[in-house]
């Protein structure tokens, strides 16, 4: 029996407002709060919502035989969380039925699994955390930024526990083989991976309303069908989809809603199930192990990292970026803390992308790649100065560490120390001498001031 | 003594140094008791400062004869000039232009910038300069730059005054010395024609009388001055907001600019001093390829482009700098540095540019020598007496660079043609 895995990513960045020069120094603010409101807001009209409900709708039609999962960024939770909350509301809904899968991630989409794998774990971390919080399942699958993956990435998700990732089925990494199996990681062959079906996926994402292409109208009996003609050993059509496909990418007026309904009811008619990843992974066997030495995405039709860090101008930002991450992750002010997170957001590098220069790259609330360059960095400028205020900038990050540590640890010992002698204080205030410890204090300060 | 002058630009709307040096010089000249000038431009916007000249629009004088009642001529034109004079103007058209795109009024339209088809609006100019020639009364021809000079010839041949061409700049300037051969024939054109010729440096004379083939004899150096600071701008203050040193690059991001070596110096400070920060204010043809640069060099996080300035903008700008430095490779004079000494700003010139003729208590370094102007930045940034000399010597210097002074010398030139 086949089974058709759905998973939908949910991301939104933080944009960030227009930083001047002189904006350095005396604003700390840095976002675009209207049109990141606009954004969201609008996207979850056409889409989130109706979307949300539709597949709510799905899942009890067919008793949970429907299934899908979601991989949504931190960043987009906390923006949904802030101005659309019954997006939010409607997802814990879905998750309420229990055949709604959450995909673990980077908290802020960023690119940290090729910078800085301290970080990186870190935000996976976090991210699962808030996955928790809101939707109450610990996320066991993990989706990375993008679909970024190589031998190395595999490696640290191997190391933080997590048994299965998704990726991209890129052709220079699978050559003559299918997607639709069930692989390993050829480093870590305790790592199971879930390649991206792009046949399938883009037809959807990309050539569903489409009238030029030839197999214009895609309708869901036809979609099946196609499933259906893959040869009997393939098992497994993974189809990774942006949420917003379903009625922003492609409107509601081209019939995707429709289209999305009618899928189970063929799918059921030729004996094909739906699945989640963590069920797929419990399921099938992987046939074979496939090796990524450089890491691969799901982007463009090169499926690397040229979109992000193509360009000197967005290696320079990443290295400037990810360079004083060892100092940051050693402060303890809360609102550097966000804006760290906010600024890793890949989404900033993107825009710095000069693939489609003189105009923007996708998506880009700026003008060209230069404009967006400029932006970044000056609000980057303000952001190393406040983490430089937090600490000395002439101790280096191990000698901070220990200090901050033996800090900490005194803060700790003192704690103990006078829960102690408060103990000590209650028990010996009931054989009444209370007195001495008290003079004896004074007797020293009297000594002090004598000095 | 009467003059008839030819320019391009005038104060507020300006897009680079011509505007300023017009406005400046005239204004100077307008001291002397006896002298009265008629400044022509393109387009005039009716905000202009009329107090001490007259100004006509080039687009507002007719060069075909139309039947317009008065009222309606002051109700479209009343804003730039006396409709009075529209019809003196018209009494003088001398040849028929009906041929030509005119308006209602049967005057061309000029843009008054430097569009593309800038040397058809040169033509037009200098068909109207013929009707203006032969309008007024007036005893000498002062062409300001290239673009004018074929107005200023035409006013000649048609009135038999004597011609002043007045060169701000040269095609070997702007362009490191691939010249545009049409441009070359109308700059030689005016200069051979002309009674005498003003150039704004010693380093504009020497290619003046080198590439132009002029006679030494017939070309003087009159060096531009500064406008003194208006209480408005004095009032601008600094909008740092860093504890950062600040050290700006101000001006259009273009070859003749020499901004990439502002860029390699600041690479090079900046492996010294973590502590500064820099700034290229302005934009140009050049500037994307200065962002990547400084991509390349690793400073982007302590380099920093805010774009085009304008008006107050740019004091804003110059009073939150510590040090202002002008690394053009070739700068017939360059008042910005003047501007930024005005503001008490710790001046970096290029040997190569004209203002260093003048300027004693600037930092004067060879464009190219990156070396010796990041330890001119570096000094200035980290020795604070050093800072506070240049500070106040160069304030008192450039104080007393004024264009009432530039004003005599270009009225001993007047004197010496008529």
């Amino acid at each position: 029996m086949k089974t058709i895995c759905f998973y939908f990513q949910i991301h939104q960045p933080f944009r960030l407002k227009r930083y001047r020069f002189f904006d350095i120094g005396s604003d700390h603010y840095y976002y675009d709060d209207f049109s990141n409101e606009d954004v969201i807001r609008r996207i979850s009209d056409k889409s989130f919502l109706r979307a949300n409900a539709l597949l709510l709708d799905m899942i009890k039609e067919y008793n949970g035989k429907f299934k899908v999962a979601f991989s949504i960024s931190g960043v987009a939770l906390e923006q949904l969380e802030i101005y659309v909350p019954e997006a939010i509301d409607g997802f814990k809904e879905l998750a309420k039925t229990g055949h709604v899968e959450f995909l673990a991630e980077t908290y802020a989409h960023s690119l940290s699994s090729i910078t800085d794998p301290d970080e990186f774990k870190m935000q996976v971390k976090k991210h699962s955390d808030k996955i928790e919080l809101l939707f109450g399942q610990k996320p066991k699958v993990l989706r990375n930024t993008e679909l970024i993956y190589s031998d190395e990435i595999g490696e640290l998700v191997t190391q933080m526990g997590y048994k299965a990732m998704m990726t991209e089925g890129a052709k220079h990494v699978l050559g003559w083989k299918s997607p639709n199996y069930l692989y390993s990681s050829a480093v870590n062959p305790e790592l199971t991976l879930l390649l991206r079906n792009s046949k399938f996926s883009d037809d959807v994402s990309f050539r569903f309303s489409n009238y030029d292409w030839s197999e214009y109208p895609l309708v869901a009996d036809k979609f099946i069908n196609w499933v259906n003609a893959l040869s009997d050993e393939e098992q497994l059509v993974n189809i990774f989809l942006n949420y917003e496909v379903l009625g922003n990418l492609q409107p509601g007026e081209t019939g995707i809603f429709e289209f999305f309904k009618a899928l189970p009811k063929y799918a059921f008619e030729k004996n094909i199930g739906f699945s989640t990843p963590s069920e797929i992974v419990n399921k099938l066997k992987p046939v074979a192990s496939v090796a990524v030495p450089y890491p691969c995405s799901w982007a463009g039709e090169e499926k690397d990292l040229s979109p992000w860090q193509g360009n000197i101008l967005q290696k320079e930002a990443l290295q400037k970026l990810y360079e004083i991450g060892e100092r940051v992750r050693l402060c303890e002010d809360r609102r550097i803390l966000q804006d760290w997170v906010y600024l890793q957001t890949s989404d900033h590098f993107h825009f710095m992308s000069t693939k489609t220069f003189p105009g923007p790259s996708t998506f880009s609330p700026y003008e060209n790649a230069y404009d967006a360059f400029n932006n970044y960095m000056n609000v980057l400028s303000d952001f190393k100065t406040r983490v430089e205020a937090q600490f000395p900038s002439n101790i280096d990050n191990e000698e901070l560490n220990s200090l901050l540590t033996t800090i900490r640890n005194q803060g700790i010992e003192i704690e103990i120390l006078k829960s102690k002698l408060e103990k000590a204080e209650t028990e010996s205030g009931k054989e009444t001498s209370v007195e001495t410890p008290k003079g004896k204090v004074s007797a020293k300060k009297k000594s002090i001031e004598l000095n | 003594m009467k003059a008839l002058m030819f320019g391009w630009e005038f104060p507020p709307h300006i897009l680079g140094g011509l505007g300023t040096a017009s406005f400046g010089l005239t204004k100077g000249m307008a001291e002397q008791a006896d002298m009265e000038i008629t400044f022509v431009m393109p387009k005039p916007r009716g905000d202009e400062d009329k107090s001490f000249l007259r100004l006509l629009g080039a687009c507002n004088t007719p060069v075909v004869w139309k039947d317009v009642h008065w009222d309606y001529v002051n109700q479209r034109i009343g804003k730039y000039m006396d409709a009075g004079e529209y019809f003196h103007l018209r009494d003088h058209l001398y040849a028929d232009f009906s041929y030509l795109n005119v308006n209602d009024l049967g005057c061309i339209e000029f843009s008054g910038r430097y569009p593309d088809n800038l040397l058809e609006e040169i033509n037009n100019y200098s068909i109207v300069a013929g009707v203006i020639a032969r309008s007024y009364d007036f005893d000498v021809i002062h062409s300001h730059d290239w673009l004018t000079y074929p107005a200023g010839i035409h006013a000649k041949y048609a009135t038999g005054k004597p011609l002043v061409v007045h060169v701000h700049a040269t095609d070997f300037d702007r362009s490191r010395g691939k010249v545009n051969p049409q441009v070359y024939g109308i700059e030689k054109d005016g200069m051979d024609r002309a009674d005498h010729i003003i150039t704004v440096s010693n380093l504009t004379r020497n290619t003046v009388i080198e590439k132009y083939h002029q006679d030494p004899k017939k070309v003087t150096t009159i060096h531009n001055a500064v406008e003194p600071l208006n209480p408005e701008i004095e009032a601008v203050t600094s909008r740092k907001g860093t504890k950062d040193k600040v050290v700006t690059f101000l001006g259009r991001i273009t070859m003749q600019k020499g901004p990439e070596y502002f860029v390699e110096a600041a690479a090079k400070v900046l492996q010294k001093s973590k502590n500064v920060r820099f700034v290229m204010a302005g934009n140009g043809d050049m500037m994307n390829q200065m962002i990547r640069l400084a991509a390349q060099r690793g400073i982007s996080d302590h380099f920093h482009f805010t774009g085009f300035m304008k008006g107050k903008q740019v004091y804003e700008v110059l009073k939150s700098s510590d040090v202002y430095v002008m690394p053009s490779v070739s700068e017939p004079f360059g008042i910005s540095p003047l501007e930024a000494m005005q503001c008490g700003v710790p001046t970096i010139i290029s040997k190569q540019s004209g203002c260093a003729e003048i300027l004693n208590n600037a930092v004067k370094t060879d464009y190219w020598d990156i070396e010796a102007m990041s330890d001119a930045m570096y000094s200035i940034i980290t020795y604070p007496s050093m800072a506070e000399y240049l500070k106040e010597e160069g304030k008192r210097e450039v104080d007393e660079i004024k264009w009432e002074y530039a004003g005599l010398k270009v009225r001993n030139i007047y004197n010496s043609v008529v």
